[in-house]
């Protein structure tokens, strides 16, 4: 019999017709009877005191219902960090004090959008402006204007890495590099922008629809901050508009509309225009980046030090484990020998930079992969041989930090090494860059202190053979409902077409952590995985009288089939056997239970991916233009479970990571945002991607289900090094500023130039 | 304000009704007329999410005021169903016919050309457009069309492979 029945073969989106007929229901499209219509009051300083609000005009209004300000609200300060105060900092609907601009000041529901709209003009707030700290290198100096009471200088968090005796170690290095980078902010662009439907009923709960990557965490946060038992908030995501790192905190649609519902008993819906979305969500983490390498003249690396400022917004958000993240993923994929970083996250009146897909590692896997190049290029050496003499090998240990498992980076190396010699000698003005990196598969991170296991599921078979899955996971588009059908299907031996999945929504799904940290295949997946097991040995267990085996163990479920392994042309239908075994159960379902947590696993994460990138680029010396050419990348994502599922995420992250490498920005002047609309701010469009192949590494993780890792979030990180990379052996240039647009190269080109031509005087 | 009478054909279904007439035909697509499959990403004509076929032409419906679709000229457009007329205005929910899903959606499907699904619709009726037009388009043509299309999940390959797998002839036959 073939290994697997399910798992590595190409399996539809199982939410996929719904989604191409229009017929998927995202929150955005909840319409509910008697629903009214809230918009949020934002404030137009970038740090003021709020003084005095007058909403009195505004209720006046006719068509307007309610108006909720800071007064309103228990004045809980929030942040995902339950168990550390002073990183709980944010009120969501500020009392006293706002911070950037485009915090909430108060929100309105009315019977329609234009009404509310009208009324947010009507509210008269008095505000004392307060002098602006803007730049985390100015922020962080003795005398700016601090943000927060608590933080003198501005510093929110700080986080220190250190092994082995990196002083010394330079000393013995034969070479020792300096760079200064500077990574740009980047914002997710989820298509669907934040939104929340919230209904409070007389009951006393809540019922809120929203976009969201985790249902528990936005129950928990809303419970917390509403004064209500999470049990009586009932949050429901079926489908989510995309994600990326932005949707599992407490958003402001989500907390107004549930104030409002809560004084009106009314449902209220509120939807964040593109404009809100860029100035008021939260946005990947902009970052200076001081890196010292040691290396021997043969390549070999030899001690590293990092020294990290971010620019860290108004609020902690969740910007502390990027800060941790990005020096912990400096290192990778490499074995440094001795490593130190200091990091510090610093206040600053902006829009708070928090969690994007990567999580601090795009940023680490930027600046180390184009030191990388730079040194290679210093010492005569190549780019994949100084890589090959570094990379982590399976069973490498990160001192005090993580045990890697399985790891395909030698192989990835290989394969892009390969593909580069068939590109043969490339036109003039034309280069290839490559980044190795590697990533979490499923963050340790238990931020919540939640006493729950950090993945649960629930399969229940029914008398007619059908099962119903129930997951705590929430698919926001990577695909992670199909990915738990086939490893449950495989698992228990039926077809994907046997399973309905029961996803995003508090009330009926077990308790996880939700997507975010490349969970899902790996925590979420070993959780089925679990559940499964246990349903399929219940059926086995009746089988068993029939088919009588030896022991017990000796009987399978494959495809429907159960039977003996040995001689698996005996057996009886997985359907006959389960209508027996209910019937004999007087009716009662089969059901089982699965959980994961990872119990001294390391710091990080239990498993991780690896891979290597190459991405061509031309670039034109007149203009300083890139246009990307072909984009292959080797990948080590452990045993495949879905490869239409695996492609798409690859794709995708490219594009991605590509927007962040050369055309995505936020540009700011004084705390506002110069291009908050989809015009100004350039997210890749169909004509600028480049053509892409991939090129599977397979392991085995023994960690994850059936072997699986993650795929979906570290393929963020290669891109821009690797474009860098490009750009560098194209035009002779090293661009350390992000993003790499045509007029850094033009200017770098005639810098080079001039320099050229003063060596020659 | 005064109210307007819209006379409108909106997947074969001729509808009438009074609307206030500086709504916009994405406001009374989703909200009168409960076609939710039709999405809003940014309301500037920017992300593609709300394009509809208007007159056989691809329009971003954000941009549009429901009064423009107003009137006869939009009932005589011919459809862009196979074998049959469609109606001048299809949104998403239109292009499966009795069931039947579409070619293209078809391959969507096979080709994973979508993630979250929220762009979905919009890239549908541009690619849908696009094929009514041109029989064999290039990759480049493919490219183009949906040019105004944003999609933050796949980075467009699987959905010009799955375009080019219907111009290839690829899903002739009656699907599902």
């Amino acid at each position: 019999m073939k290994k697997f029945t399910v798992i590595n073969t190409p399996v539809h989106n199982i939410d996929g017709v719904a989604k191409i007929t229009g017929r998927a229901e995202y929150a955005f499209d909840v319409k509910l009877p008697h629903m009214l219509y809230g918009k949020i009051l934002r404030s137009m300083y970038p740090h003021a005191k709020i003084l005095k609000i007058d909403t009195s005009k505004a209720l006046a209004l006719t068509g307007v219902k309610a108006v909720v300000t800071g007064q309103d609200t228990l004045g809980i300060k929030q942040g995902i960090w339950r168990r550390y105060k002073e990183l709980c900092d944010e009120e969501i609907l500020a009392r006293s004090k706002v911070r950037y601009i485009g915090e909430p000041i108060a929100a309105v529901a009315a019977v329609d959008e234009d009404t509310a709209e009208e009324a947010l003009d009507l509210i008269e707030v008095e505000y004392e402006p307060l002098p602006g700290a803007f730049e985390p290198l100015e922020a962080i100096k003795e005398g700016a204007p601090q943000l927060h009471e608590h933080a003198e200088r501005n510093i929110n968090v700080t986080r220190h890495i250190e092994w082995g005796d990196v002083d010394e170690a330079f000393r013995k290095a034969d070479h020792i590099r300096e760079d200064w980078f500077r990574c740009s902010s980047q914002h997710h662009v989820c298509m669907e922008t934040h939104n929340a439907v919230a209904s409070y009923t007389p009951e006393g709960r809540l019922t809120v629809w929203t976009s969201t990557q985790s249902h528990y965490y936005i129950q928990v946060l809303l419970s917390w901050m509403l004064g209500l038992k999470e049990s009586d908030v009932r949050v429901i995501s079926r489908y989510t508009g995309g994600g990326f790192g932005s949707k599992f905190e407490i958003d402001s649609a989500q907390f107004c509309s549930s104030l409002l519902s809560m004084k009106l008993f009314k449902p209220v819906k509120i939807a964040l225009t593109r404009e809100e979305e860029f100035m008021a969500t939260k946005r990947r983490t902009p970052m200076f980046y001081y890196l010292r390498s040691g290396v021997k003249k043969d390549g070999t690396f030899v001690a590293k030090e990092a020294r990290v400022f971010t620019e860290g917004g108004a609020y902690t958000s969740m910007g502390a484990t990027a800060l941790y993240l990005t020096g912990f993923f400096q290192t990778f994929p490499y074995t440094w020998p001795n490593y130190r970083y200091d990091g510090y996250r610093v206040y600053t009146n902006t829009t708070p930079s928090s969690a994007m897909r990567g999580f601090g590692a795009p940023q680490a896997t930027f600046t180390a992969e184009t030191q990388i190049d730079l040194i290679a290029d210093d010492l005569g050496l190549d780019p994949i041989e100084i890589r090959r003499r570094n990379a982590m090998y399976p069973g490498y240990e990160v001192p005090g930090q993580a045990t890697i498992q399985s790891c395909g980076l030698s192989q990835c190396l290989d394969k892009i090494e390969e593909w580069i010699k068939s590109r043969g000698k490339l036109p003039p003005n034309q280069g290839i860059g490559i980044a190795a990196y590697g990533f979490m598969s499923g963050g340790i991170f238990n931020w919540f202190d939640t006493p729950y296991a950090f993945s649960s599921a629930v399969v229940q078979v029914n008398y007619d053979g059908k099962v119903d899955l129930y997951v705590g996971s929430q698919d926001m588009g990577q695909g992670s409902n199909t990915t738990m059908v086939m490893i449950c299907a495989e698992e228990l031996g039926v077809r994907p077409e046997d399973i309905r999945i029961h996803m995003g929504d508090t009330d009926n799904c077990p308790v996880d952590l939700g997507a975010w940290g490349s969970r899902e295949t790996l925590m979420q997946g070993n959780a089925v995985k679990m559940a499964a097991a246990d349903a399929k040995q219940q059926i086995i267990e009746f089988a068993a009288a029939r088919l009588s085996p030896n022991i017990v163990y000796d009987l399978d479920i494959k495809d429907q089939w159960i039977h003996l392994i040995a001689r698996p042309e005996r057996g009886l239908s997985y359907f006959d056997v389960v209508k027996e075994a209910i019937r004999g159960k007087d009716g009662q379902p089969i059901i089982a239970r699965g959980h994961y947590t990872p119990h001294r696993k390391g710091m990080i994460s239990p498993a991780y991916s690896f891979g290597v990138q190459a991405v061509e680029a031309e670039v034109d010396p007149e203009t300083g233009k890139i246009t990307l050419k072909n984009c292959v990348t080797a990948h080590d994502c452990g045993q495949v479970i879905n490869p239409l599922g695996v492609e798409g995420q690859l794709e995708g992250a490219m594009a991605m990571a590509a927007g962040y490498g050369f055309t995505e920005d936020m540009p700011m002047d004084e705390g506002k945002i110069l291009n908050p609309n989809l015009v100004d701010y350039k997210i890749l469009r169909s004509t600028e991607m480049p053509e892409t192949k991939v090129v599977e590494v397979e392991t085995y993780e023994p960690e994850g289900p059936f072997g699986a890792k993650e795929a979906g979030e570290g393929l963020t990180n290669p891109t821009a090094g690797a474009l860098s990379n490009a750009v560098f052996h194209a035009a002779g240039v090293s661009i350390k500023n992000l993003p790499i647009t045509p007029e850094k190269v033009l200017d770098a080109l005639r810098k080079k130039e001039k320099k050229g031509k003063k060596e020659k005087e | 304000m005064e109210k307007h009478l819209l006379h409108i054909t909106v997947n074969n279904e001729y509808r009438e009704l009074y609307i206030n007439p500086k709504r916009l035909l994405v406001e009374v697509l989703r909200d009168d007329l409960a076609l939710t499959g039709t999405k809003r990403g940014c309301n500037t004509g920017a992300c593609g999410s709300c394009t509809v076929i208007l007159n056989g032409l691809p329009v971003k419906s954000c941009s549009v005021l429901a009064m423009q679709a107003d009137g006869a000229e939009v009932a005589t457009v011919e459809g862009l169903a196979e074998g049959g007329k469609l109606s001048p205005l299809p949104t998403v929910e239109g292009l499966a016919e009795g069931g039947k899903l579409s070619p293209l959606q078809r391959s969507f499907l096979d080709h994973g050309a979508f993630q979250c699904g929220f762009c979905t619709p919009g890239m549908l009726m541009s690619t849908t457009t696009l094929l009514k037009e041109v029989k064999k388009p290039t990759k480049e043509q493919i490219k183009e069309a949906i040019h105004g299309n944003l999609c933050r999940c796949t980075g467009y390959n699987s959905i010009i492979r799955a375009v080019k797998a219907v111009a290839e002839g690829e899903y002739k036959e009656k699907g599902r």
